[in-house]
């Protein structure tokens, strides 16, 4: 068995606010294959951003403990001087809002050339040959030309290529992209997601792909890992997660979706109540003030342990403790 | 962008205009009469009229004003006869009290005040900066919470206090220094410091403190924004993570207000001049201002504008060089 | 479509923003809306469609006259009210109301929720004790309790925030309602729970919406009928089995193709029509068609002329030269 690409154990994050400890990730397992793509999924407050953040050591004033191993190398606790030589060289970010992530200042081919240089070294000239080769890759016409502009001065489409070539410059193996699709218009996000799998695809990318959003869920991810109030609480590959949906937060995020493809008239079933206080989190499993199952029931065990995954089929897992009754 | 700077330059030209303008109308029409001053305490009212014919006094306003605005491209001479007198290019108005054409008082007072503003700022910048700089990236710790309440304490002193404790401690009791006096770089740089030094402490204190709370919220904010989590992504070293891609926008509003800053007070640091003597522009305004020596009061006046008029366009300027999203305009 | 029955009619509505002041005129001004028709008929939702920039939320601004059209009309109930005062205007306003993206800005965080839902009931002259009814009435309706009345709205959640924004809309039982966004702020699970509010509230109270928003799913399961937006005109109007199972604009075709669908088997299955590059600006938009730079069917026709919104079928009317059979 060779080692996973990204083999992410026990990963909890937490911050010291002032109004007290918040726990945004509580102990999550995942693993990321080369050539694979998996997609985290998840409301405001899930903890699925801060995930990424962690696995990058791009997480500011936080505890971070668990383990996540990077080919074999281990991330959490490096010190930063180890983990600056992985990081845009080995795992690259694209973040959702490129006209907040690429710097104001600095053209565009200098922003990638940096990033090169400060992996490979070279002059100035050779890093610059190289970001208008990457920008070409994107598909961003006139390269040479479009290196030499501002951020501001690109569309929001082109911003977010331009963001995906800066996280290609190194080569990297893994690419975390935290919704990288969100901030744009329906046609152009699909042209960027398109393009995202495609060079996933090409060059063997392992993928992580945040996003709120389902569909894009549905149409670019291998493995889906669904997020609730800092917890993994289900973890299967697409197909059966989207078919045979276990726990029951999943299900109600998908009876709530209205759906391009459903019949007309179909009723929405809102999942009630709000996503939990990140500072005041219910006992026991997060989910339970909304779910149905624990409605009908008044299971003490949902207010008891938090439920941990379990296998309910091959390579399905679900932490519901109702996944007897409710399969 | 030269069609820019051609607007910008028309406008301050027309601001400086109307300056110019209303500051003669102030005062031309309210204070003293220049005639009973040129003249003398003890002048009859014939010797009066006859002076105010000289000086062209009795011109309308109009005219008057005519002259003056050209006289400051022309020069002129002023009145007629014995009491002629020559005000070369470019003419600002004579002071009849001291003798002499108002832009040799101001230019004899320049270098003062330049040498008080500049050493001040590039010490003030020095403290504040430096200390907003490690204030922010220290930030929530014991020494960035012990700065800032240092920066509260001095910005709560008022500048003549500051001035003569300085005084006392440095001058009076250990004697390090001497009196402050004027010694231009040109003729003796190292004098020219241990004179100006208590100065320029005293003008860059407050100045530091208030740098530094805004050097410090400034880059707080700017180390939160998305851009330095990419340049940090990127796998940069934290120095250049924070050098380049941190200070730099975080440094942009405090370009902006140094320049606005300076142009105040090249155009004279009033009380720090008077608690030192030191013969700068706002010592001149200041004297002038009470001997009712008017044409100087304006021409100091006329002096400060173009002083800050011209560090706005200045300001304006750097802030398009440094930010590519200002230079649209 | 009849103008007599409808509560709102809008014809060729227009808008066009200054442009910015160079050295010696103006720069050309920027068309956000051009020529846009449309009814809206008691009690059914018109979804308004479209990318950013294509004038949805200014169209919507224009319809309660938060904004002042730079050309066409608007009528309310077959009373043209784009010119009228503010003050002839007063007495309807309480029939036509609006209801925004972000929550919090709209609410004023320093009143009650109490006195922010009485505020439009005041503004009628209805006695306190009538107010306090109404209101208590209002937030039972919107799905929040009378304990929520004296507290102020940033100790809520962006749903009961917009519950409140809703119910603030509906206090002077409204004709028809404007909803800009509603819910493209919200999480998922909450955006399901304030549509199937505003579809309750239609139903009990026969109101009429005007629902704009990018979000092609949502738009489907609210509308009676769609109008998509693109460039600042309407490219297709009609029935929403039309629009979205028979769609007759390229545009609306790509639209929907490009929304990916919560249904890995059916994504894989599916045929999409990717559209190249971004929407252009509506600073300067494209001659002829405005979408034919981005078009696979564009002809030469496209490049010069543009197509004027024609009825396709009784049901639906489209501007296009070419649309699909």
């Amino acid at each position: 068995m060779t080692t996973p690409l990204l083999a992410v154990q026990n990963l909890a994050v937490t911050f010291d606010t002032a109004e007290g400890t918040v726990h945004a990730v509580k102990g999550i397992d995942f693993t990321v294959e080369r050539g694979r793509t998996l997609g985290i999924v998840g409301e405001s407050g899930s903890g699925k951003s801060v995930t990424s953040l962690a696995v990058m050591g791009l997480h500011r004033g936080a505890t971070v403990t668990g383990s996540a191993q990077l080919d074999g190398t281990e991330l959490i606790g490096a010190p930063d001087d180890h983990l600056r030589t992985l990081r845009g060289r080995k795992m690259a970010m694209v973040f959702q809002d490129a006209l907040t992530a690429l710097h104001p200042y600095f053209t565009v081919g200098d922003q990638i050339a940096e990033a090169y240089r400060s992996h490979f070294g070279g002059t100035r000239k050779a890093a610059h040959a190289r970001a208008v080769d990457v920008l070409g890759d994107v598909g961003i016409p006139e390269p040479a030309r479009r290196a030499r502009e501002h951020p501001h001065q690109f569309s929001g489409g082109m911003r977010q290529r331009a963001m995906i070539a800066l996280a290609l410059s190194c080569e990297p193996d893994l690419i975390i992209a935290d919704e990288p699709t969100t901030a744009l218009d329906v046609t152009v996000q699909a042209q960027v997601l398109d393009l995202l799998t495609r060079l996933q695809r090409e060059r063997g990318l392992g993928l992580v792909l945040i996003t709120h959003d389902l569909g894009v869920i549905a149409r670019a991810a291998d493995d889906v890992l669904v997020m609730y109030g800092g917890s993994a609480v289900e973890q299967a590959d697409a197909e059966a997660l989207f078919t045979t949906p276990r726990h029951p937060y999943t299900r109600g995020l998908l009876d709530s979706l209205p759906r391009l493809d459903a019949a007309p008239d179909t009723a929405l079933r809102a999942i009630p109540g709000t996503p939990p206080s990140l500072l005041a989190p219910p006992a026991g499993c997060a989910f339970h003030p909304r779910c149905p199952a624990y409605a009908a029931t008044s299971d003490t065990r949902c207010t008891g342990e938090r439920p941990p995954l379990r296998t309910v089929a091959g390579g399905h897992r679900s932490a519901c403790i109702h996944d007897e009754v409710t399969a | 962008m030269i069609g820019y700077l051609l607007r910008r330059l028309a406008a301050m030209a027309a601001t400086l205009l109307v300056v110019c303008a209303l500051t003669f109308a102030v005062f031309y029409l309210f204070p003293a009469d220049p005639a009973v001053q040129f003249c003398g305490k003890d002048c009859s009212t014939e010797r009066i009229e006859l002076v105010r014919q000289q000086l062209g006094l009795a011109d309308p306003l109009i005219v008057q004003f005519w002259h003056y605005v050209t006289g400051i491209f022309a020069g002129q001479t002023l009145g007629t006869g014995q009491y002629a007198v020559q005000c070369g290019f470019p003419c600002f108005g004579y002071s009849f009290q001291s003798a002499q054409p108002v832009w040799d008082l101001m230019m004899d007072r320049l270098p003062t005040s330049i040498s008080l503003a500049l050493g001040a700022a590039a010490l003030w910048l020095l403290l504040g900066v430096g200390t907003g700089v490690v204030s922010a990236l220290r930030r929530g710790t014991r020494l960035d919470r012990t700065l800032m309440v240092g920066t509260i304490g001095v910005a709560a002193l008022p500048v003549y206090f500051t001035a003569m404790i300085l005084l006392y401690l440095v001058v009076t009791v250990a004697g390090l220094l001497p009196y402050p006096r004027y010694i231009a770089f040109t003729e003796h740089p190292g004098q020219w410091i241990s004179n100006l030094i208590l100065p320029w402490i005293t003008l860059a204190l407050l100045n530091a403190a208030i740098y530094a709370r805004m050097t410090r919220n400034s880059v707080i904010e700017t180390m939160a924004e998305p851009y330095v989590r990419t340049a940090r992504a990127k796998g940069l070293r934290e120095r250049r993570v924070v050098g380049k891609h941190g200070l730099r926008p975080a440094l942009t509003p405090v370009v902006t207000m140094l320049g606005m800053d300076l142009g105040g007070l090249l155009a004279g640091a009033l009380i720090t001049e008077s608690l030192f003597s030191l013969p700068g522009i706002g010592k001149l305004f200041a004297d002038s201002l009470n001997k009712s020596d008017q044409p100087v009061v304006m021409g100091v006046t006329l002096l400060a504008s173009f002083f800050i008029v011209s560090s706005n366009l200045v300001v304006d300027l750097l802030y398009a060089w440094i930010d590519p999203r200002a230079r649209l305009a | 479509m009849t103008t007599d029955t409808a509560v709102l009619s809008v014809r060729d509505l227009g808008m066009t923003f200054p442009g910015p002041r160079g050295v010696l005129r103006r720069a050309p001004g920027v068309r956000a809306v051009d020529g846009v028709s449309f009814d809206v008929r008691p009690g059914e939702t018109l979804g308004l469609v479209g990318e950013s920039g294509c004038g949805k939320s200014t169209t919507g601004r224009m319809l309660v006259r938060l904004l002042d059209p730079t050309a066409g009309q608007v009528s309310f109930r077959g009373q043209d009210i784009t010119r009228a005062p503010q003050r002839q205007l007063r007495p309807l306003r309480s029939k036509f109301q609006m209801i925004f993206q972000d929550p919090f800005a709209s609410l004023n965080p320093r009143k009650t929720v109490q006195q922010i839902i009485a505020a439009p009931l005041r503004a009628q002259g209805a006695s306190p004790s009538t107010i306090r009814e109404e209101v208590r009435d209002l937030i039972r309706l919107v799905g929040l309790a009378p304990e929520h009345l004296e507290r102020y709205p940033h100790q809520f959640s962006g749903g009961q925030a917009q519950r409140i924004g809703i119910a603030r809309a509906l206090a002077t039982r409204p004709e028809l309602v404007v909803a800009d966004e509603p819910v493209s702020a919200l999480d998922v699970s909450i955006q399901a729970q304030i549509v199937g509010l505003m579809e309750r509230l239609q139903a009990e109270l026969g109101v009429a919406y005007v629902f704009i928003a990018h979000d092609l799913a949502v738009v489907k399961h609210l509308s009676h009928r769609v109008a998509v937006m693109y460039l600042g005109r309407i490219v297709e109007l009609g029935d929403r089995a039309d629009v979205y199972e028979r769609p007759a604009h390229p545009y609306t075709k790509a639209l929907l193709s490009a929304v990916p669908l919560p249904d890995p088997a059916a994504e894989r299955a599916r045929e999409r029509i990717v559209l190249l590059g971004d929407p252009p600006s509506p600073a300067s938009p494209p001659p002829g068609c405005t979408f034919h730079p981005r078009c696979p069917k564009a002809q030469a026709v496209c490049r010069t002329e543009a197509p004027v919104l024609a009825p396709d079928t009784p049901t639906r009317q489209v501007a296009c030269h070419f649309p699909e059979a």
